[in-house]
């Protein structure tokens, strides 16, 4: 369903491309992830599907269709974003935010605010309770909410996320967690995102792809890269966490064995 | 005290109403200009940096010397030249801030507006106009704080305004008509000031009811500065539709009277008038030449030096005959006379001096000027005529002081100098019983007050036939009296307008 082939953005001539020649398929439905640290180029990739960043080259094909020959507004408008700032607008109420991507497709305004109550239900928001507040008067993790039920005004069949819960409490981030996952199975979405949490990569995804240096390095579901035979680079990157649960479950055994 | 403030308060309405008219259009202008434009710049940050360096430069160029600028510049005077200065004037302070205001939207909102499908004209109108308001509303606020204030400053151009308070007022030490300026203009600028915060809050938080408050400040403003255009133009429907006259007037009183005194005969005479008073010297001369201004009181020896760019001196019927002929010449301006006194530079001694020493002419003051200390003004020592007035009548002085020229007179009244350089119509002569000796080898250059007509009016003969009646009608002491009415007695410039005009009648009749 979205095809990058050859992928590659310089920012400058010199130096190494910020994302070098990635080849990668997302299935129609698919939950993938792409996990890496900062400066992995993996925000620099998700940005380049709505053209937000424009490639250097290489190709994206969303259903087939080469994204670089359309009009640039009416990609965006068709893809879902979800952004790490969450980027509410403060001079709008939750319900305008929410509601804008209908409003610029032109949908009748009495329908857009319908819409938008059922997302805002959906995202675990009461829009009677929350509808007219400003975004300034909302949590974080409320912000984020209306930040996905925007992503999810317009209907679109491919959503982005940038690190969507990475200015969210983890607690709040574990509900939003597991909502997403219901939205993407409910709603049959095509999700691409981007982390840094490999925890929240095994949990949500349906493959992930692990980018360092600008480089797809490995690709795979949770399970094959937990166990399969993996580039150095990606090992690194997940036998951090796999020593964590190692000392996490040394701590969780009865205390008599350590006496003998 | 009382009457003089009621005959201040008589005149505003009209200042007023010209003054809102002239700011808030002006205001307006600069808003519609430099909103879209500030807008625009944003998109080409190499324009941006010096259309704002543009801007800034126009805002260093003091208010007055703007205002002045435009009138060469546009070839005319009045209305139009003021409300072009002042709207560059509103330039910079809207345009720095739509500028900042727009580009000082947080990045990450710009990229969630593009994301989401926003195109740019969307993200600007959508985004980043409305929170760019606040800002952009500051400077505009700013502009109308400065804007209100420098348009006092219209009248040497010679557009009504409140500064016509205000010039008079400093001419003529009338303080009761500066501060009458002062605060109607400060007053005006709090409610414009007030009016646009109102619609910037009721904006940014919907209230309809501030809106309503803020459109209905401007709103009134609006209606009460057209109410007195409106009732003068069914005013003017009903008598005739001729244009009035259009008089002018430089910024010291006697320029004040001899123009009220113009209007009242022409008015006597069934026609409308319009003084412009408090004009600068060159902008009046200019004005004339273009017909936009019908008639004013010029100085021979003012057009000789400044206009006709002479060095020198000339007898005085000289000087004037060749006037003459070069106004025609040059500019169709048509002279119709003399009035009959000169102002000019004059010696002046206290009468007890005078009697003493037995002086009556400056020639009588030569032997006598070793005893005596003469007093003077800044410049006067460093003009030709000090050195004229020496050679000619070998004059040498016992001793000499320099004053600010409003102490001068008070310094030979009380004996702390013997003679003066007075202005030969200055009332403070009457007021301090001095007297004027004759320059009888014409030392001084001549200053004639001369009635000059514009090229238009040159061919008015109805005009000309009510004002020939004041060639060679008001003689020097005639205007030194109503000099010191004005400027001693505080007495208002109409009725000591009204008082000359009977006693020229008086005396043709």
């Amino acid at each position: 369903m979205i095809e990058l082939s050859n992928l590659t953005k310089r920012f400058s001539a010199a130096g190494r491309p910020a994302v070098d020649s990635v080849f990668l398929k997302v299935q129609r439905g698919e939950f993938l992830v792409l996990l890496g640290a900062s400066g992995s180029g993996k925000t620099t990739t998700l940005k380049m599907i709505n053209r937000l960043i424009e490639p250097t080259s290489g190709e994206i094909r969303i259903n087939g269709q080469s994204t670089s020959t359309g009009d640039p507004v009416a990609l965006r408008r068709s893809i879902g974003y979800v952004f790490q700032e969450v980027g509410l607008f403060p001079h709008l109420s939750v319900r305008e935010n929410a509601g804008l991507p209908l409003r610029l497709v032109g949908t009748h305004p009495p329908e857009a605010d319908q819409r938008v109550d059922e997302l805002l239900a959906r995202v675990d928001l009461d829009p009677e309770e929350y509808g007219d507040r400003r975004p300034q008067e909302l949590s974080g993790g409320q912000r984020q909410r209306v930040g996905v039920a925007r992503a999810l005004a317009a209907s679109p069949s491919v959503v982005l996320m940038d690190e969507p819960f990475g200015a969210v409490d983890p607690i709040t981030r574990a509900g939003l967690q597991t909502e997403i996952k219901t939205l993407h199975h409910d709603l049959q979405l095509t999700i691409v995102m981007v982390t840094h949490d490999l925890f929240e990569a095994l949990l949500l995804a349906d493959r992930i792809g692990v980018m360092t240096n600008g480089k797809l390095v490995a690709l795979g579901t949770p399970h094959e890269l937990l166990t399969g035979d993996l580039h150095p680079d990606a090992r690194a990157l997940l036998s951090a966490p796999r020593e964590q649960i190692d000392r996490l479950s040394h701590l969780l055994t009865p205390p008599a064995d350590s006496h003998e | 005290m009382n009457s003089q403030l009621s005959a201040q308060l008589q005149l505003l309405p009209e200042y007023l109403s010209a003054h809102i008219v002239l700011s808030l259009l002006a205001l307006a202008l600069g808003i519609v200009i430099c909103v879209p434009l500030g807008a625009f710049i944003t998109r080409l940050p190499r324009v941006q940096w010096l259309t704002l360096s543009i801007a800034g430069i126009l805002q260093t160029v003091p208010g007055i010397a703007l205002l002045a600028l435009m009138v060469p510049l546009l070839g005319m005077i009045g209305f139009i030249p003021a409300l072009l200065a002042l709207t560059l004037y509103s330039f910079l302070p809207i345009l720095r801030n739509s500028v900042t205001g727009i580009t000082e939207v947080d990045d990450a909102l710009i990229e969630a507006a593009t994301g989401i499908g926003m195109t740019d004209w969307q993200v600007l109108t959508k985004v980043q106009l409305p929170l760019a308001l606040p800002m952009i509303v500051a400077g505009i606020r700013t502009a109308a704080v400065w804007v209100v204030g420098t348009a006092t400053l219209a009248t040497p151009v010679g557009a009504v305004s409140l500064g016509n308070f205000i010039f008079a007022g400093l001419q003529t030490q009338n303080v009761t008509a500066i501060l009458v300026g002062c605060l109607a203009a400060a007053i005006l600028a709090i409610v414009i000031d007030m009016s646009i915060r109102a619609i910037e809050v009721a904006l940014t938080r919907r209230r309809v009811a501030l809106s309503i408050s803020g459109l209905a400040g401007i709103g009134l403003l609006a209606l009460a500065a057209l109410w007195q255009p409106l009732t003068a133009s069914v005013a003017n429907s009903d008598a005739e539709s001729d244009r009035p006259v259009v008089i002018g007037a430089k910024t010291f009183s006697e320029q004040y009277i001899l123009a009220e005194l113009l209007a009242q005969r022409l008015e006597a005479a069934g026609r409308s008038t319009s003084v412009r008073s408090g004009m600068g010297s060159i902008i009046l001369f200019d004005a004339l030449a273009n017909s936009d201004v019908d008639c004013y009181v010029d100085y021979t020896g003012t057009i000789w030096a400044n206009a006709m760019q002479r060095r020198g001196i000339a007898p005085r019927r000289a000087v004037y005959d060749t006037m003459v002929a070069w106004l025609d010449s040059a500019y169709g301006i048509h002279t119709l006379g003399p009035l009959g006194f000169e102002n000019t530079y004059a010696l002046a001694v206290r009468r007890e001096t005078a009697e003493q020493y037995n002086l009556q002419t400056i020639e009588d003051l030569t032997a006598v000027a070793g005893e005596l200390t003469i007093g003077s003004d800044y410049e006067f020592y460093d003009r030709p005529e000090w050195q004229r007035l020496q050679s000619t009548y070998n004059l040498e002085m016992g001793d000499r002081r320099t004053f600010d020229p409003t102490l001068m007179y008070q310094a030979v009244a009380t004996g702390d100098v013997d003679v003066i350089t007075a202005y030969s119509t200055d009332g403070r002569i009457i007021a301090f019983d001095l007297v004027v000796l004759e320059d009888t080898r014409q030392a001084f250059p001549p200053y004639d007050a001369v009635l000059l007509l514009s090229p238009d009016a040159s061919a008015d003969n109805r005009l000309i036939a009510v004002l020939k009646n004041l060639i060679d009608a008001v003689n020097a002491t005639r205007m030194r009296e109503a000099n010191k009415a004005v400027d001693i007695d505080q007495i208002a410039i109409d009725s000591v307008a009204h008082v000359l005009s009977e006693q020229l009648r008086g005396k043709g009749g």
